[in-house]
């Protein structure tokens, strides 16, 4: 936490929790996607379900997958962006069980190259956020460092060789988790580095036996050294 | 971060080292992100500048929050301190109608600064644009205000809460509206033991402030309450300057907001669940609202 978590962030309105949180949702889900989605589907719990357009969250979670930040003024016509865009969506309540975070949404994305993916967010307060799920493999991690996800076989020797990979790029890891699905069965690994990983890197990794896709996301505490502008991509 | 652990720690150092806060949360904050001093001023002058956007773009004529509950306060308040309709003075038309501005924008889905919360987002810019504009005080001594009041709500933050879940509002517009009167203190020449106790008197003006939002929105009663803690940031800040000092100390306050905050039920943080939240009116709108 510095001062800036205090006289900060600088965000569209009205809730840190419902909206610039879900922006970040948004963010982290289309850089895990990277590429424009197509057809969005959105189910929100709990708090989400009672209050999603008073508070923007409908706005602020397709604002997010569009590439926009949470300080961007297009926030607020998301909607219609994605409609000019030939971008097709839609928002229903769900419930999920007692002890799923009050403030959690499911999204399903497919794209026009028929890529899908289905990613279970939860906003924590602050405009903070944790990814609980991608696709069927339960994960967790909050987007707060510079991290690599990289989606893979669960086999002997793959997440080896991605390490190696960072050693001899002399990128220290600074916390690591594997998530699987089931034994042999698809696997995701969240890698937290100290240092950004540029995208031919990434690229390398994701060419790499086992790997199925291997995706950069700068972090959020990062974000004043590394000049985040808050503009869209 | 690497911060102070009490607030008389933070007035002691800036006490020893002959400087304000501001300049000791300005030193200790670019120290420990390993950044220049140039670049922490900067990205703070840059977020005075959307404070300053937040308020001429709140004023709006039928402006109009998502859910359509709030969105001329801040016009009509405006049209009334303009015309010197209104009876408390220049200088507090300007705090009201500014305060309600950036509150309102932040309904409207405008862009503000989370000062030190989305719902507190209209105190701090209150207080200080209309300060600027009443007293012709230049940027740069309202940045430095900025980080004075930024020391402040880190230590608050650590000690106790900015989060009207955990505390209720008087973490929120209790919390942001110290930070207010502290930076308004160092700003008009008080020492940081002035800045301390203006602190604390506007904190334990606002002990026990519920969080008890209509239909669970950020509109009423945050909208109101945003200038209200900015009357209670003026007011602490002229006793302090009057050399009034707060007989129970700053931390202490804190302290005890944290205290209060853990005794408050749930219902009464932020659930929707209690005080104006659950008014007849309240539960009329919050079913026309969510359920209209």
């Amino acid at each position: 936490m510095n001062i800036f978590d205090i006289m900060g962030p600088v965000m569209v309105g009205p809730s840190s929790s419902h909206t610039a949180g879900v922006v970040r949702i948004g963010n982290c889900v289309r850089q895990i996607l990277s590429e424009e989605p197509a057809a969005i589907v959105v189910r929100f719990h709990g708090s989400f379900a009672t209050t999603y357009k008073g508070h923007g969250s409908d706005k602020a979670i397709i604002a997010g997958l569009l590439g926009f930040k949470a300080d961007d003024e297009r926030v607020k016509r998301s909607l219609e962006i994605a409609k000019e865009r030939g971008i097709t969506y839609d928002f229903k309540k769900i419930e999920l069980s007692s002890n799923a975070h009050p403030n959690t949404l499911v999204v399903d994305i497919t794209t026009n190259n028929n890529k899908r993916l289905q990613a279970i967010g939860e906003s924590v307060g602050g405009g903070n956020f944790i990814i609980r799920r991608l696709n069927d493999t339960d994960v967790e991690f909050n987007g707060q460092f510079d991290t690599l996800i990289i989606d893979h076989r669960d086999a002997p020797g793959a997440v080896a060789l991605v390490t190696s990979l960072l050693t001899a790029e002399r990128l220290n890891i600074a916390g690591m988790r594997v998530f699987r699905s089931r034994k042999g069965g698809n696997s995701i690994m969240i890698i937290e580095t100290d240092g950004a990983i540029d995208s031919a890197l990434a690229e390398v990794i994701g060419r790499l036996p086992n790997i199925n896709s291997s995706t950069f996301i700068p972090g959020l505490l990062n974000s004043l050294s590394r000049a985040d502008t808050g503009g869209a991509s | 971060m690497i911060f102070f652990e009490s607030v008389a720690e933070l007035v002691q150092a800036a006490k020893w080292e002959e400087k304000t806060i501001s300049r000791i949360t300005l030193e200790q904050t670019a120290l420990d992100m390993g950044i220049s001093e140039e670049a922490v001023f900067e990205r703070m002058a840059s977020q005075y500048q959307v404070m300053k956007e937040a308020v001429s773009a709140g004023a709006v004529k039928d402006g109009k929050s998502l859910s359509g509950l709030t969105g001329d306060m801040a016009y009509k308040m405006k049209e009334s301190a303009d015309g010197k309709r209104n009876f408390s003075g220049g200088f507090m038309g300007k705090v009201i109608a500014y305060a309600l501005a950036v509150s309102e924008s932040n309904a409207g889905m405008g862009k503000v600064v989370a000062a030190p919360t989305a719902g507190s987002c209209g105190i701090i810019p209150g207080c200080l644009v209309a300060l600027q504009e009443t007293y012709e005080i230049p940027d740069e001594k309202m940045v430095m205000g900025l980080l004075n009041a930024s020391g402040i709500g880190m230590v608050i933050a650590k000690n106790a809460s900015i989060s009207g879940a955990e505390c209720g509002c008087q973490a929120e517009c209790g919390s942001a509206a110290a930070m207010a009167a502290s930076a308004m203190v160092e700003i008009l020449g008080g020492t940081p033991e002035a800045c301390s106790d203006a602190a604390a008197q506007a904190l334990k003006c606002l002990m026990g402030l519920v969080c008890d939002p209509v239909a669970g929105l950020v509109e009423e009663p945050c909208i109101v309450r945003n200038p209200a803690s900015c009357g209670v940031a003026v007011v602490a800040a002229e006793l302090s300057l009057a050399g009034i000092p707060s007989i129970i100390p700053c931390d202490e306050v804190v302290e005890t907001m944290k205290t209060v905050g853990g005794q408050m039920p749930s219902c009464l943080r932020e659930t929707a669940q209690g005080g104006i939240a659950v008014s007849e009116t309240g539960k009329k709108l919050s079913e026309r609202i969510l359920n209209g």
